[in-house]
């Protein structure tokens, strides 16, 4: 079915759909993302946009239909290893997602923690890792006290500092001022040059413009092409 | 593992309030338990020292000669159960005699011969101190030929030990129900502090962390909830004991009641079983957790 040998795909969709109870929010999703990509999904707020991104990393079972990523087929990975899969993938949630009892450093040291860095490699990373997105002087303060802007760049930082292979942003300039939402996007352009893949959700057509790159358009839950 | 405790560490402090209640619960359940425990190793001594003192008299007919005695005690020492033999000889036994009864010892003067019989005092081993086996090791005895009769303290000996018996049986009842208690209050105050950081708890996973990561936190703060609950229910305990010990013993003979604490092999024990306590508590609550 899946065509196990194309190298140089890193996502794979194959009749993928998603049911939430009756409601169908994704339907016959076909895609192939290649190594290094930088691809967008748009659409209109539910469309479906953050459903195909859960289903990716797995935040949704897929209702029918195969997915894989590097290699691995999601309908048949076993629990214990959903953190392997998730250690492939940056992930850049709408909400952030940052967890309002650590301070920045230790949100974003998490990963590696995580991961079962040493000590040692965590401190240098988180470090050098923040100066990249500009909070170096924030590393002690706690989420809350941040702004939007801010709080976007250490989820950045976070989804960066584990040197996943594909990163996943859920509207990463949706709900900042144009000027914060050219530093995130400069940022993941960043990992977009160092050769990461990169899939952005988002129904900022302006982002998109500015790109030029491969678009996949979502309406109902279905791909139209364009 | 650093990383572990400090994670553990900062989870006691912020959830101050449910840890105290934890720690508490498992502090008065090993209160409670040891007290028990405490109570029995106390009991159990006094038991043994009066087991130790049950003696068996085996009167020998009164035609026995001399000669013959190292034979007849090698016969009893024989006898499986005996510890201990020691020959009474009947002019022994009438000087025993009018110690007892000191100022009626004059009745015993107007006596021409001494009608006492010789007989053998026989310490029986702890392990047949109870009624069947000391009724058998009676009728043993009294099937040698050169005994005459057998005298032993009949029926009620054996039931005291077992009444004692009974009583330890529902003290192991009551200590597994409180084990048991313990554990499921653990395992709920876990589970609450579990629910408070549940959305930290899936940030985690999103981000990679495995379950064991997640876990491993938890665990270490169940042992130290346990070991914190254990300690001061212990403390809690001694200190009970030295008010009621230097209290009571002025009241009582301290020979009769020779209490004592714990040995440190115990209280450790103790201790272990109330970190399994914080431990198996985790591990409940967060197998429930982990299926979801
Ligand atoms: N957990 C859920 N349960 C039920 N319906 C959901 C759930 N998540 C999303 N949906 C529905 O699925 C559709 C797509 O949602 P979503 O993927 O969030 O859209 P988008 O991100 O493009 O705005 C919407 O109609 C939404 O109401
Ligand atoms: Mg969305």
């Amino acid at each position: 079915m899946i065509d196990k040998n194309n190298k140089s795909a890193t996502i794979l969709m194959f009749h993928v759909h998603k049911n939430y109870g009756s409601k169908k929010a994704l339907i016959d999703i076909n895609l192939d993302v290649s190594k290094n990509e930088l691809l967008f999904i748009t659409g209109p707020s539910g469309a479906g946009k953050s459903t195909l991104l859960k289903l990716l990393y797995l935040g949704e079972p897929v209702s029918e239909g195969q997915i894989l990523i590097d290699g691995m087929n999601l309908s048949r990975i076993s629990r214990k290893r959903i953190p392997l899969l998730r250690r492939k993938l940056g992930i850049i949630f709408q909400d952030y997602k940052l967890i309002p009892t650590k301070t920045v450093f230790d949100n974003v040291a998490l990963v590696l923690e995580a991961m079962g860095k040493k000590r040692q490699f965590v401190q240098k990373k988180v470090n050098s890792m923040l100066r990249t997105v500009g909070m170096e002087k924030r590393f002690n303060a706690m989420p809350q006290s941040l702004s939007g802007g801010e709080q976007q760049r250490i989820a950045v930082a976070r989804a960066v500092v584990g040197s996943p292979k594909i990163i996943l942003a859920d509207e990463p300039t949706g709900s900042l001022d144009s000027e914060s939402a050219c530093v995130i996007f400069d940022l993941l352009e960043g990992f977009h040059a160092r050769g990461g893949t990169l899939l952005v959700a988002t129904h900022d057509e302006k982002l998109i413009r500015k790109t030029g790159c491969k678009v996949i358009h979502l309406k109902e839950g279905r791909q139209i092409s364009k | 593992m650093i990383l572990f405790f400090k994670i553990a560490i900062q989870d006691i402090r912020t959830n101050r309030f449910l840890n105290a209640v934890t720690i508490i619960t498992i502090a008065l359940s090993i209160l409670i338990v040891s007290a028990l425990i405490l109570f029995f190793v106390n009991a159990n001594d006094y038991m043994n020292s009066w087991k130790k003192g049950i003696k068996i008299i085996a009167y020998l007919k009164p035609d026995i000669v001399e000669a013959n005695l190292v034979d007849i005690k090698s016969k009893i020492q024989g006898v499986y159960g005996v510890a201990e033999t020691d020959f009474i000889s009947k002019e022994e036994a009438m000087k025993r005699l009018r110690k007892q009864i000191k100022r009626q010892s004059s009745l015993l003067d107007g006596l021409k011969d001494n009608p006492l019989p010789d007989a053998f005092e026989i310490r029986i081993t702890e392990q047949s101190a109870n009624s069947e086996k000391i009724e058998n090791l009676a009728v043993q005895l009294e099937s040698l030929p050169e005994i005459d009769d057998v005298e032993y303290g009949r029926k009620w000996i054996g039931r005291f030990v077992k009444v004692f018996e009974l009583f330890k049986l529902t003290g192991y009842a009551m200590s597994g129900i409180f084990f048991i208690a313990a554990v499921f209050i653990v395992a709920s105050t876990i589970r609450l502090v579990i629910y408070s950081r549940r959305e930290e708890i899936e940030i985690m996973r999103l981000v990679g962390a495995t379950d064991r990561f997640i876990k491993v936190p938890f665990y270490i703060e169940g042992i130290i909830q346990g070991a914190l609950g254990g300690i001061i229910g212990l403390a809690a305990l001694f200190a009970t004991f030295i008010y009621i010990s230097t209290n009571v013993e002025h009241g009582l003979s301290s020979d009769l009641l020779h209490v004592r604490f714990f040995s440190l092999r115990l209280s450790c024990t103790i201790m272990l079983c109330s970190m399994l306590v914080g431990w198996l508590g985790c591990f409940i609550s967060l197998r429930q957790f982990l299926k979801e």
